[in-house]
């Protein structure tokens, strides 16, 4: 036993006094560096999930306006402005929830805030509903004409250009521009007021333009001619030329 | 006699479970339990176990019209310094050009939404790309810190523990998608929480709220009958550089192949 212990060289039984001495004060400092709760839940602070949910809510969530705005909710809901939440316009209000009186919500009757869905960007998905402010009627605030909660045109309109801006302003500097919208979609009536339940139709097939643009129409002179039978016969015409502003070179 | 014999052999197995136990001294030492319970919140009217949920976000590239209502219904939750530069999410425009190139523009980070830009005669298409912290499986913010002061609870949401951070910015660099920041006044590295404090208590993230089109879907991942579920069932998904293997759970729908 002696004998085991005294051949083990002093320089290591010094050193491992002083491993010792480290480990120790490594085991005694350690715990009192890591936080309470720490790795309960992972390698983290547990009570920071504590602190995490200790913020208030700004947004009440369009839920808890039904209780006390029901005729509200149900307008919206109705209409195509359903998806969009009360406070997005009303601004955030969950101190209205608890205290509808002291904290009164903000209306947004001037021309700014629809704008910043509405305005055109041509950045924006295509058939989203757009305006330009400069010039649709660009005196009068936008809720004397359009219900924020049900937003439709005012009357019933008579041209495709009011909800298709984009495409009658190019068709307009084309070399369609005298062609009527209708010769090439007929048009159900109710499209003009249900646009999404009542479809017009398209030009199904390559013969349709072939009308005007094959070699022996009679229909109209001033159209190019091509021969329907070889002039790139794989694709509809419509997925080389876009036919609100054919182009041809 | 044989008394003894049970004695020895129980003593054996004490020495084995001795040892076994001291393979597990490391994880003692680090104050880590191997079994996590369910998380007793200060606040009572929580009900929520986060070993319960795995959270994830879809974004509808051809649904979002760039109104940055997200943007700003975040600022005003989370109380984000108003100035610019610090974002919790944010919308960037980009525009591929017809001579190939791509621009990228964010004023403000969409908190006033974007305007028109003259000169867009030769853009070959445009869109939007809402962003945030994707909160990825595999973090490379969480693996940097050096006292987790950022970490991932149970339901996959990266988090930071503001008490703990010491501002060292070590995260904000490692994040390859640029969604931390160091807030102007705590010194601290902040981050999207996915509104962990609506989450737990059942309600969406204010981006979500705020949404007018459905462009951002927020909800389950691990659940079947979710709207995130048949999101991802039924457009094509990309993730943004998914080369980093950091599994985002953004997920998003009709990715430009343009978009970093
Ligand atoms: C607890 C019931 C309650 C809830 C919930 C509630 N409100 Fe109200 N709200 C009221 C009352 C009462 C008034 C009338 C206050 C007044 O006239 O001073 C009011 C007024 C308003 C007004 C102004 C109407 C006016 O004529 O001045 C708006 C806008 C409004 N609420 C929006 C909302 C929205 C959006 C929500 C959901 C986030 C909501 N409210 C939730 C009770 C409620
Ligand atoms: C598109 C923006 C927008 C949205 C979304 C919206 N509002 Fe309004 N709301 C307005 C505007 C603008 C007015 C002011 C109308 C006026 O002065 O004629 C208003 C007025 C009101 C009023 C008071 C006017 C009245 O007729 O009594 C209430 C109450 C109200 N909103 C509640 C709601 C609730 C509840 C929701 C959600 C279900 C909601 N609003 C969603 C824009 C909006
Ligand atoms: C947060 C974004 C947002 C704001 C703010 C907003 N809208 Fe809308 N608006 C929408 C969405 C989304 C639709 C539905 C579009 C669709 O169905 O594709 C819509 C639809 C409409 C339509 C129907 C267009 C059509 O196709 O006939 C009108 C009109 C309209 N909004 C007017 C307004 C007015 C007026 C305001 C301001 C009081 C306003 N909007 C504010 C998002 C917004
Ligand atoms: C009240 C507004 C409105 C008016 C007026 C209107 N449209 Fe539309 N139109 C729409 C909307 C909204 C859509 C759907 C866009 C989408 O889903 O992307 C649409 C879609 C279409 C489509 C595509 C259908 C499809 O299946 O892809 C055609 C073609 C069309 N409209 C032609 C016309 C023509 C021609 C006129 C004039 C006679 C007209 N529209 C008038 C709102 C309108
Ligand atoms: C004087 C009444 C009037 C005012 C004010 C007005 N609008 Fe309109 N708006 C209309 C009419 C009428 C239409 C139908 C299309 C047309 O004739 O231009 C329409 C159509 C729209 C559409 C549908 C366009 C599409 O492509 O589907 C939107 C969106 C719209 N308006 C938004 C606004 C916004 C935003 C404002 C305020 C900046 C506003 N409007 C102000 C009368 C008005
Ligand atoms: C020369 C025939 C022709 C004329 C004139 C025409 N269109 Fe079209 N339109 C088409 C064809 C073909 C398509 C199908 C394009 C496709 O599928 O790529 C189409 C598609 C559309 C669409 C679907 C969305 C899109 O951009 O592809 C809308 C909306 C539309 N037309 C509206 C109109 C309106 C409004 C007018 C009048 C201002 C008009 N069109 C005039 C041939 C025409
Ligand atoms: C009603 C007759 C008519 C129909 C139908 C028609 N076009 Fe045309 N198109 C014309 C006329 C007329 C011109 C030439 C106008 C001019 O030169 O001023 C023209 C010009 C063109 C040009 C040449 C543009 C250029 O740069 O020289 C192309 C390409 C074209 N159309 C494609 C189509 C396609 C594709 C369709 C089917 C979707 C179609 N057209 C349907 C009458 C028609
Ligand atoms: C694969 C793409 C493609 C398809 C599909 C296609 N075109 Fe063309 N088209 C072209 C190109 C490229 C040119 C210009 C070069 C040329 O003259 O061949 C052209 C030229 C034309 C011209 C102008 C001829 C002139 O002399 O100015 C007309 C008119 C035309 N196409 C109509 C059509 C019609 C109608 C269809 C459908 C039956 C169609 N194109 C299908 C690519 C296409």
């Amino acid at each position: 036993m002696n004998n085991w212990i005294s051949k083990i060289p002093e320089q290591i039984k010094l050193l491992a006094v002083v491993v010792t001495v480290i480990i120790t004060a490594f085991l005694i400092v350690r715990p009192m560096l890591i936080p309470a709760g720490f790795g309960e839940q992972g390698h983290f602070r547990s009570g920071a999930l504590n602190d995490a949910v200790a913020v208030q809510f700004k947004y009440a969530g369009k839920a808890s306006c039904v209780e006390c705005h029901d005729d509200m909710t149900d307008m919206l809901a109705g209409g195509y402005h359903k998806k969009l939440s009360c406070e997005v316009c009303h601004g955030p209000l969950a101190g209205h929830i608890d205290d509808p009186d002291e904290n009164t919500p903000s209306f947004p009757r001037e021309r700014t805030l629809c704008p910043v869905c509405h305005e055109y960007l041509s950045s924006r998905p295509t058939g989203f509903p757009q305006i330009v402010s400069q010039s649709h009627n660009s005196l009068k605030a936008c809720i004397s004409c359009h219900e924020p909660h049900d937003p439709v045109p005012p009357d019933v309109p008579s041209q495709c250009s009011a909800c298709h801006g984009e495409i009658s302003r190019s068709k307009a500097v084309s070399h369609h521009v005298d062609i009527e919208c209708e010769f090439c979609h007929t048009t159900p009536e109710l499209h003009k007021t249900s646009p999404r339940q009542y479809r017009p139709s398209k030009p199904q097939n390559r013969e349709f333009c072939g009308q005007c643009h094959t070699k022996n129409s009679k229909h109209n002179t001033k159209a190019p001619r091509i021969d329907l039978a070889t002039h790139e016969t794989r694709y509809d015409c419509w997925q080389c030329h876009y036919p609100h502003l054919p182009e041809a070179r | 006699m044989k008394n003894s014999i049970t004695s020895k052999r129980r003593d054996v197995l004490k020495t084995m479970a001795g040892f076994a136990a001291s393979l597990l001294v490391p994880k003692v030492v680090r104050g880590e339990k191997a079994s996590a319970k369910p998380f007793d919140w200060a606040d009572d009217s929580i009900h929520y176990d986060p070993h319960d949920h795995k959270w994830g976000m879809g974004v509808d590239i051809d649904k979002c019209i760039g109104c940055g209502r997200c943007a700003n219904a975040c600022k005003i939750e989370n109380d984000v310094p108003k100035e610019p530069f610090f974002f919790r999410t944010w919308v960037e425009r980009y525009e591929v050009h017809e001579n190939g190139e791509t621009t990228i523009d964010c004023p403000n980070g969409a908190v006033d939404g974007f305007e028109k830009k003259s000169g867009d005669d030769d853009v070959l298409r445009s869109f939007f790309v809402p962003k945030l912290c994707n909160h990825c499986e595999n973090p490379p913010c969480v693996q940097v810190c050096p006292v987790g002061a950022t970490y991932q609870s149970a339901d996959g949401v990266v988090l930071v523990d503001a008490d703990y951070c010491l501002g060292c910015r070590y995260c904000i660099q490692a994040c390859p998608y640029g969604a931390r920041f160091l807030h102007p006044v705590t010194r601290t590295a902040e981050k999207c929480t996915f509104c962990y404090h609506r989450i737990v208590r059942g309600e969406e993230p204010a981006c979500v709220e705020a949404c007018p089109t459905e462009a951002r879907i927020f909800g389950e991942l691990d659940q079947k009958a979710s709207p995130l579920h048949r999101f991802k069932r039924m457009n094509h998904i990309g993730v943004l550089k998914p080369a980093l293997n950091t599994e985002p759970k953004v997920f998003y729908a009709n990715l430009d192949m343009e978009v970093k």
